[in-house]
């Protein structure tokens, strides 16, 4: 299975509100709420850990669920988020990422 | 002969609202009289101003006069444009020039653009809400058209200064948020206090069969206010600013949702 990295867009506006992260994006001030899983991916998504390590070390143990079932969901997010431009996913670890997280 | 090229004279005005001062320059006197009555209450006697504007009361070469507000920055110049104005403004030389008919809501529209890109960097708002003072206090009441804004700002009690039925004019300050009285009117046609007062709370308003105030999620009053934000620039780091500066407000500031009946006992659960 190809690995696959995961970065915040910094051109999208995020904030952690009363627990519940809050993201604008850049392009057209489209506002997001994340849910509890799609913002343990945005917090780790640094553009150099791998996703299937992000699943494994911060979703599986927090939501108990299988690996190859959590990976495919987090990809599934992970290319939403993308198509919103809050988030950019590449094959290969992607350079000059992470903005600013409050 | 006589001179043909004879000096007109530049006539001025400072409008100072949220304690920023705008000076105005205009070289016809009845427009000048218009804006004195227009902004009475609003004028500051000094020369000082955070920016000037000179205004040429001619009309803009626009095709269309119901186009809508544009606003973009190109090399630090702010350009402004509806379809019955034009205008530039430079925040570094702090100048700037307006195209416009004499009319007092062209200059109106100018203005509230203009303090919102001011606010903007300082992390302050222009909200679509009332605002009152009770007991040295402010509260905001938060809704699009219908909502209720002006209905309760008409219920408002004697001991309630309205800082506004339409606009409110947010500013951030070292101790917390201060709400400063705007002559930017709604229905009620009134202008508000030039007051000010820190802000205690913020209500959505909900029209209801009862009177309640009712807590909501962060989240739910971060995007209900940014719902309510007056912004009109099209620039991505400004956005940010202002998502910045509304979630910063929301983490600092109590905001509920006040359902209400059209009667004065409303204003018996604020202040």
């Amino acid at each position: 299975m190809t690995n696959l990295y995961i970065a915040r867009n910094p051109r999208a506006a995020a904030r952690n509100l009363g627990g519940e992260m809050m993201i604008m994006s850049g392009r057209d001030s489209t506002l997001f709420t994340l849910n509890k899983t799609a913002t343990i991916l945005w917090q780790a998504a640094d553009g150099t850990t791998p996703l299937n390590e992000i699943v494994e070390n911060r979703i599986c143990s927090e939501f108990n669920v299988a690996l190859s079932e959590a990976l495919q969901d987090a990809e599934t997010l992970a290319r939403e988020l993308a198509g919103h431009e809050i988030m950019r996913i590449s094959e290969q670890p992607i350079a000059g990422s992470g903005g600013v997280l409050r | 002969m006589p001179d043909l090229a004879a000096e007109v004279e530049r006539l001025s005005l400072t409008i100072e609202i949220g304690k920023m001062p705008v000076r105005v320059h205009t070289t016809d006197p009845i427009f000048l009289k218009m804006l004195q009555d227009r902004y009475a209450g609003f004028l500051n006697s000094s020369d000082e101003a955070e920016m000037e504007f000179d205004i040429d009361l001619s009309p803009p070469a626009f095709a269309d006069p119901n186009a809508p507000v544009c606003v973009s920055q190109k090399a630090g110049r702010w350009s402004l444009e509806r379809g019955d104005f034009q205008a530039e403004w430079e925040p570094r030389s702090r100048r700037g020039w307006i195209r416009q008919d004499a009319n007092p809501y062209s200059i109106d529209a100018v203005l509230r653009i203009v303090h919102t890109l001011m606010l903007a960097k300082q992390g302050g708002f222009l909200l679509h809400s009332a605002s009152a003072i009770r007991n040295g206090k402010a509260f905001l009441f938060a809704g699009v058209s219908e909502a209720g804004k002006t209905t309760i700002s008409r219920l408002a009690p004697s001991d309630v200064t309205l800082l506004t039925d339409e606009i409110s004019y947010v500013r951030r300050q070292p101790l917390g948020y201060v709400a400063y009285g705007t002559p930017f009117t709604g229905e009620l046609a009134k202008l508000g206090e030039n007051v000010s007062a820190p802000i205690a709370a913020v209500y959505l308003l909900a029209k209801g069969r009862s009177n309640q105030i009712e807590s909501i999620p962060a989240s739910e009053a971060a995007r209900s206010l940014l719902a309510n934000l007056l912004f009109f620039a099209e620039d991505e780091d400004l956005v940010h600013e202002i998502f910045q500066s509304v979630l910063e407000f929301v983490s600092r500031v109590p905001v509920s949702r006040l359902t209400f009946v059209p009667d004065p006992r409303v204003w018996e659960l604020i202040g």
